[in-house]
């Protein structure tokens, strides 16, 4: 898919699958967004908090799911991005990023997207408008 | 405890859209495309400029709302929305604000959850929107009799 312009209703972006969650990619995200809330990253803290272990930050998540979208950027912007956190996502799980064109009116593209782990459960849940230039 | 917090603002806080601050956070989604860390992809792209990516506004200063305590520990991010009005570009100065939306509570699996919907806001120097986000903080019964103490 070279342009979105040329996406039906119904049509899929190129899913991109994420290399299995880490520890790095979390301290990393915490030290870049200020969010240093520790059951992202310390085993004992998210065991307090009555965790199996350390979660993402549901904005890790959604940041990643937006990138579906960035190769476009000479077509249009993200004018409203929505997400529901709907599960958890923990270390070495396989996150795939998902996003289908829902409705096309005039310059505006709504897409339903989508973050799944390894069993397929929805993580992260919620829609994209796309504004076309 | 929430509940009188409802339409209290912050003071507005002057940001900028710093190059170093969207590629650290660009790297760190996985992200690093060109039109938001290198300069030459920025100055041939319609916008002449570098741009971040739609989730950046998380790191910005919205200056603080008196009186809402929010503990840094057990909330639960339940929802997130960001509203553009065009893309933020590297380099622009900003002010930032935010804002108490509503709070209301619900029975749940958990016992009583509290849900604080909270607005932030960044703005050109002459006061013109550039993107909005909501932010969904849950609350647990547990975690409120601890903040009420």
């Amino acid at each position: 898919m070279s342009t979105l312009t040329e996406l039906h209703v119904g049509e899929t972006l190129k899913e991109i699958q994420l290399e299995p969650v880490s520890r790095l990619d979390l301290i990393m995200y915490a030290g870049a967004s200020g969010d240093f809330n520790p059951i992202h990253t310390i085993d004992e803290e998210a065991k307090k908090a009555g965790l199996p272990g350390i979660i993402a930050h549901g904005m890790w998540t959604m940041g990643n799911l937006a990138k579906l979208f960035t190769s476009y950027y000479e077509e249009g912007f993200i004018q409203d991005y929505s997400i529901r956190f709907k599960g958890m996502v923990f270390l070495n799980d396989i996150i795939t990023l998902k996003a289908a064109l829902k409705e096309k009116q005039e310059n505006q593209l709504r897409f339903n997207v989508l973050a799944v782990n390894q069993q397929g459960k929805e993580v992260l849940k919620g829609e994209v408008l796309y504004h076309q230039y | 405890m929430f509940k009188e917090q409802i339409g209290k603002q912050s003071n507005k806080v002057k940001n900028v859209v710093e190059r170093g601050a969207v590629k650290k956070f660009a790297v760190a989604i996985s992200d690093a495309h060109p039109i938001y860390v290198d300069e030459e992809t920025g100055r041939l792209s319609r916008y002449r400029a570098n741009i971040a990516p739609p989730t950046f506004p998380r790191i910005f200063d919205y200056g603080e709302i008196e009186g809402l305590n929010l503990p840094n520990k057990g909330l639960i991010h339940g929802e997130q929305t960001f509203h553009y009005e065009r893309p933020l570009v590297i380099g622009e100065e900003i002010n930032c604000y935010t804002k108490v939306k509503n709070y209301f509570e619900k029975k749940g699996n958990f016992g009583e959850m509290g849900f604080l919907l909270i607005e932030s806001y960044g703005e050109d120097l002459s006061g013109k929107l550039i993107f909005s986000s909501t932010s969904t903080i849950v609350i647990s019964e547990a975690v409120r009799k601890v903040l009420a103490r």
